[in-house]
C-alpha cells in the first residue's frame, strides 16, 4: 500500500501526545478513577463495558536515560527480557500460555519510560491465565543468561545494520549533536561495545533499582468493575521490588552554545535532513503555545506551512514535518525531511526560511483559528478506542499530570494567542544555534 | 493491500462485529454503500474505495493509479487546490488516501456530526476533478521522492520489488504499486486524466462508513450527494492470469546494507467466496502455525532454539482481487549463518509439516488467536472499515466477515498438511536474496533517471 503521506511515526509527540481536548463542556472527557495500591503503586482506571476486552499496562521510569555509563543498552534489554523468562517459565512457555488464551503482550520503551502492556479477553478463564503470566513477568523475571547472549547478538546485528541505513544514521547523529553527554543523546538500544559487555547482573540491578512499586504506574481500561480493577492492581503490584532510595532525577539539558552541523557521506539517492533544538518538558508553561504553533508550522500534516512551502509549492519532498516531544527533561524540537540529494541545499534553505519567518512573525489569526478548529473539533478522535485511552492513562500517570489534564488541555488550547505563540517560539528556539544533520548530501 | 503482508491480524482477517450491525444498499447509479454502526465513541470514519489499483495499469504508465490519488487533492471547480485538506482539518478531521494493487481509497475521520462534509467533498471530486499541468508538474516530483524514499534507498523495498517481478511474469501483481521510475519520469497529466475518466465513477466505487451514525441517515446523505452522479461504462477487465510456474526462480539484489535478507514465495489460491472452498482457510491457519504468535514455529525454532535467524516471518493474504496470492517466508540470518543455510532451515520447517503435519495443540492455539483477534479488532473503527472495503473490492462480500472465524475453526490438521504438500514445491518457488554491499560513501547510485533531474 502506498499512501499520499507518511506520518512521522506514532512515537512522535504531535501524533499521540497531542491528545486530549474535550470540547469546552463541563463534563470530564474521561471518567478516570485513581487510587494507590497497598504497596504505593499509582493506578489509573477507566471502566468500559462496550467490548469484552481488558487492556492494561505497567510503566516504570526505566527508559534508556537510566542506563549507567558504560552500560548503554541495559535498560532496553531489561525491558525486552521481561517477557523471555520468569518464575522458571522459559520464553517458549510464556509465549504458549499467553497464546493459548489469545492474549497479546505489548509495551513501549523510550528515553524516559519502560512499559509492558497486556491485551486479553475479559472472560474469566482467558483473563485469569493471562494475568497470572503477566504478573510473573513483572515480579519475577529470570533474565536467563543464555537468552541474554542470544538477544545481545540480535541487538548488535541490528545496530550494525542501522549503521548502514541513512535514516538511522541521521537519527543517531542528531541525538548525539543535540544532547551531547546528556542521557537523551544516547541510542536507546545502546552501542555495540556496551551491549557486548553487558552481563546478567547488570539487568538484575537495573530491574531492582527502577522497576519498583514506588515508581510504577498501572493503567487499566475495559470490561471490569472497580472492585476487579482493584484486585488486579493489588495482584500486579504486590510482588514488585521496593525502592531502596528515591530515583535520582535526570540532569537538566544544556542548550547548544553554538550551531552544530554534521554532514555524513552516504550513497543514498536522497539526502536525509534533520534540524532541531532542545524543546519542552512535560508540564512546561510554554507547551500549549508551542503545541498550537507547531501544528501551524509543521505538525498539521497537509495544512502546515512547511508542507505548503516545501512540498505543495515546490515539489521538493514527499514528507516534511516538525514536532515537539515533551519529556521529563527538555525533549527535542525536530524538523525532518528527505529529498533528492542534488536539491538538498534548496530544500534546507526553504525550511530554514520558513522557520525563521514563523519565529519572527508568528502565525496569522486565521492560521490560529484553523489550528484551534482542528485540535478542539477533532478532540473525540483522540480517544475513540481503548488502546488510545490506555496510552493517555499511562502518560497522565507517568508524568503526574492532573486527572483533569484532558479537560484543562482544551481550555489551554482555546486560550492561546498569536502573540503567545510568537513569544514562546522566540523564547525557546534559537535558529542560529540549531543542530543540523545531513546524511547523503551533495549540496554542501 | 499492504506492500508486505506479514502481519497475522491482516492475514487472518478476523471478523467484524455481528453482521446485524452492517447495512448495505445500492444507489440508482450503481454506487454501493456499506454502513457499520458503532456507537462506542462519537466519531465516524468514511472511506470511498475505487475498484482501480496498480493491477489495472498498463506498461509504460505504471504508478498512474497512485499519481492520480495524489492529484485528487489538487482541486475541483468548487474547491481550489489544497483546500480539501484545509476544509477537513477545520472540521477537526484527519484525512488521507492510499493505493494498493486492487484499489485506490480515500478516507476521513471526523466527529460524527461532520460526516456530510466528507461525503459532499468526495462526491465533488469523484466527477469534477481539475487536472492541471502546473499542479501535475510539482506533484509528480513529490511521487518520485516518495519512490526514492520507499524503494530506491530501502534494501528490503528493492528486494520486494524484484521478488514480485520474478514471481509474477504475466500477472500485473508483478509491477510496483508506486510505479517504475522511468514511467514516472515520462508520465503526463493526460495519463492521469485518462485514468480518472476510465475508473472514477459511482458505479466503480464503494462507500464504507463505520461509526456513531444511523444507517438510514447515511443512506439519505449518500443519495443526496452521490445519487445524481452519472455512471460510466467501465472498460472490460482482462484477467491476465499467471501461468503455472515451471521451475524455481531466483533473483539477487545488491544494495548498501550490512545484513543479508531472504524472501521466498509460493503461488497459492485466494478466497473466491465459493461455498465449499477450504484451501485459503487452511493456508491462513498454516501462516498462523508458522508465525501467528510469539510461540509459533518459525520464531520458536529458528530464532530461539537454533539461533539460525535474527528475524523470521511468514505471511499470506487470502483477499486479492487479482485472484492469486503468494505465501511468503522471510528472514535475516544470524551472524555466521549464510542465506543459503537460512533458506534450508525455513524449507525444513515446511518439510516437517508436509511430513508430520501439525499438532492438535498448535491448531487449538491458532484458533484461540482467531477468536481473540475477532474481538480485539472491534476496538478500531478504521480497521473494521478497511476489512469491509478490502473484501468488497476483491469481489467478496462483507458477509464473509461473519463466517470467517467459523470457517477457520473448521480447518483440520490434515487439511493444513495437505495444502503444505500441494503448494510448497521447488517448482512453485521464487527466492530473492539481498546481497549487502559496503557503503561507498561518496558515490551515489547514479542511474539514468537520476542524472537528468528537473
Amino acid at each position: 500500500m502506498v499512501a499520499r503521506l507518511r506520518f512521522p511515526g506514532s512515537r512522535h509527540a504531535v501524533v499521540w501526545l497531542a491528545l486530549l481536548f474535550w470540547a469546552l463542556t463541563a463534563q470530564a472527557a474521561l471518567p478516570i478513577q485513581h487510587w494507590q495500591t497497598a504497596s504505593g503503586v499509582r493506578v489509573y482506571f477507566v471502566e468500559n463495558r462496550a467490548l469484552p476486552i481488558i487492556d492494561l499496562s505497567v510503566t516504570f521510569p526505566a527508559g534508556s536515560s537510566r542506563d549507567p555509563q558504560g552500560q548503554e543498552g541495559v535498560a532496553s534489554l531489561t525491558r525486552h527480557l521481561l517477557t523471555l523468562g520468569a518464575a522458571g517459565m522459559s520464553d517458549a512457555e510464556i509465549a504458549e500460555r499467553l497464546a493459548d488464551v489469545g492474549a497479546v503482550l505489548g509495551g513501549e520503551f523510550d528515553a524516559d519510560r519502560a512499559g509492558l502492556s497486556l491485551r486479553t479477553l475479559s472472560s474469566e478463564r482467558e483473563s485469569g491465565q493471562a494475568l497470572e503470566v503477566y504478573a510473573r513477568l513483572l515480579q519475577q523475571p529470570d533474565f536467563p543468561a543464555d537468552v541474554l547472549e542470544r538477544e545481545k547478538a540480535r541487538v548488535i546485528a541490528a545496530l550494525r545494520e542501522a549503521e548502514t541505513q541513512p535514516d538511522s544514521i541521521a537519527a543517531r547523529a542528531f541525538a548525539a549533536a543535540l544532547y551531547g553527554d546528556h542521557p537523551y543523546g544516547r541510542r536507546q538500544s545502546g552501542e555495540i561495545a556496551t551491549v557486548s559487555a553487558l552481563r546478567r547482573e547488570h539487568l538484575v540491578e537495573l530491574h531492582r533499582r527502577h522497576y519498583t512499586a514506588e515508581a510504577a504506574v498501572i493503567a487499566l481500561i475495559g470490561d471490569m468493575s472497580r472492585a476487579r480493577a482493584e484486585g488486579i492492581a493489588e495482584m500486579l503490584s504486590a510482588g514488585l521490588p521496593r525502592a531502596q532510595q528515591a530515583g535520582a532525577a535526570l540532569p537538566p539539558v544544556a542548550y547548544p552554545a553554538a550551531p552544530v552541523r554534521r554532514v555524513i557521506p552516504h550513497p543514498a539517492t536522497q539526502s536525509h535532513i534533520l534540524l532541531g533544538y532542545p524543546g519542552v518538558k512535560r508540564g512546561d508553561a510554554d507547551y500549549f503555545p508551542l503545541y498550537v504553533g507547531n501544528y501551524i508550522l509543521g505538525g498539521g500534516g497537509f495544512v502546515s506551512r512547511l508542507t505548503e512551502e516545501v512540498r505543495e509549492k515546490r515539489g521538493l519532498v514527499y514528507s516534511v514535518y516538525s514536532y515537539f516531544m515533551p519529556m521529563a527533561e527538555l525533549g527535542p524540537f525536530q524538523i525532518g525531511l528527505q529529498t533528492q540529494r542534488a536539491q538538498g541545499g534548496e530544500a534546507l534553505d526553504v525550511v530554514r526560511g520558513t522557520l525563521r519567518r514563523f519565529i519572527d512573525e508568528g502565525p496569522t489569526e486565521q492560521e490560529l483559528q484553523a489550528a484551534k478548529d482542528n485540535i478542539v473539533g477533532g478532540f473525540p478522535l483522540r480517544f475513540d478506542s481503548n488502546r488510545k485511552i490506555l496510552d493517555h492513562l499511562a502518560m497522565i500517570g507517568f508524568y503526574r499530570l492532573p486527572l483533569t489534564y484532558l479537560d484543562d488541555f482544551v481550555r489551554q488550547i482555546d486560550q492561546v494567542t498569536t502573540a503567545q505563540i510568537r513569544a514562546a517560539f522566540q523564547r525557546r528556539i534559537v535558529p542560529d544555534r540549531m543542530v543540523t544533520v545531513i546524511v547523503a548530501g551533495d549540496a554542501e | 493491500m499492504l506492500k508486505r503482508c506479514m502481519a497475522f491480524l491482516l492475514v487472518l482477517l478476523p471478523a467484524v462485529a455481528l453482521a446485524g450491525n452492517i447495512h448495505e444498499f445500492r444507489l440508482d447509479n450503481g454506487m454501493r454503500v456499506i454502513v457499520q454502526e458503532d456507537h462506542r465513541a462519537p466519531v465516524v470514519v468514511s472511506q470511498v474505495w475505487y475498484r482501480a489499483g496498480s493491477m489495472d495499469e498498463f506498461n509504460g504508465t505504471t504508478g498512474v493509479a497512485h499519481v492520480l490519488e495524489h492529484m485528487m487533492f489538487k482541486g475541483t471547480e468548487k474547491v481550489p487546490p489544497g483546500q480539501f485538506s484545509r476544509i477537513i482539518a477545520a472540521a477537526g478531521g484527519r484525512e488521507n488516501a492510499f493505493t494498493g494493487r486492487d484499489y485506490t481509497a480515500y478516507f476521513q475521520q471526523l466527529e460524527q456530526s461532520r460526516l456530510e462534509l466528507a461525503l459532499q467533498l468526495e462526491a465533488d471530486r469523484m466527477v469534477n476533478l481539475r487536472l492541471g499541468a502546473a499542479e501535475f508538474a510539482k506533484e509528480i516530483n513529490v511521487v518520485k521522492e516518495e519512490r526514492r524514499w520507499r524503494t530506491e534507498d530501502r534494501p528490503h523495498g528493492l528486494v520486494y520489488e524484484h521478488f514480485m517481478a520474478a514471481a509474477y511474469q504475466a500477472h500485473p501483481y508483478g509491477r510496483p504499486i508506486v510505479g517504475r521510475m522511468s514511467d514516472l519520469e515520462h508520465m503526463t497529466v493526460d495519463d492521469t486524466r485518462d485514468w480518472y475518466e476510465r475508473w472514477y465513477a459511482p458505479n466503480n466505487a464503494i462507500l464504507v462508513v463505520v461509526g456513531d451514525v444511523r444507517a438510514q441517515d447515511v443512506r439519505v446523505l449518500a443519495e443526496k450527494h452521490f445519487g445524481a452522479l452519472p455512471p460510466r461504462t467501465l472498460p472490460p477487465r482482462k484477467p491476465q492470469t499467471e501461468p503455472p510456474q515451471r521451475g524455481e526462480r531466483r533473483v539477487t539484489v545488491q544494495a548498501p546494507a550490512k545484513l543479508p535478507y531472504l524472501l521466498m514465495g509460493f503461488h497459492v489460491p485466494v478466497l473466491t467466496g465459493a461455498e465449499n472452498e477450504w484451501e485459503p482457510y487452511a493456508l491462513s491457519i498454516l501462516a498462523g502455525v508458522l508465525d501467528g504468535n510469539a510461540s509459533a514455529r518459525l520464531n520458536q525454532n529458528l530464532v530461539r532454539r537454533h539461533r539460525t535467524a535474527l528475524e523470521v516471518g511468514a505471511g499470506y493474504d487470502a483477499v486479492q482481487r487479482g485472484g492469486t496470492a503468494l505465501f511468503m517466508l522471510e528472514g535475516t540470518p544470524s551472524e555466521g549463518v549464510t542465506v543459503s543455510d537460512l533458506e534450508h532451515a525455513l524449507l525444513w520447517e515446511i518439510e516437517k509439516i508436509k511430513h508430520d503435519g501439525i499438532t492438535e495443540e498448535e491448531l487449538r492455539r491458532v484458533k484461540a488467536q482467531v477468536i481473540a483477534a475477532d474481538v480485539y479488532q472491534r476496538d478500531s473503527m478504521f480497521f473494521q472499515a478497511m476489512q469491509i472495503g478490502k473484501l468488497e473490492i476483491a469481489g467478496l462480500s462483507w458477509r464473509l466477515l461473519g463466517d470467517y472465524p467459523a470457517r477457520l475453526q473448521a480447518v483440520s490438521a490434515g487439511q493444513v498438511q495437505e495444502v503444505a504438500r500441494k503448494y510448497f514445491t521447488s517448482q512453485n518457488m521464487t527466492v530473492a536474496v539481498l546481497d549487502p554491499q559496503p557503503l561507498d560513501e561518496n558515490r551515489p547510485q547514479l542511474r539514468k533517471e537520476f542524472t537528468h533531474g528537473r
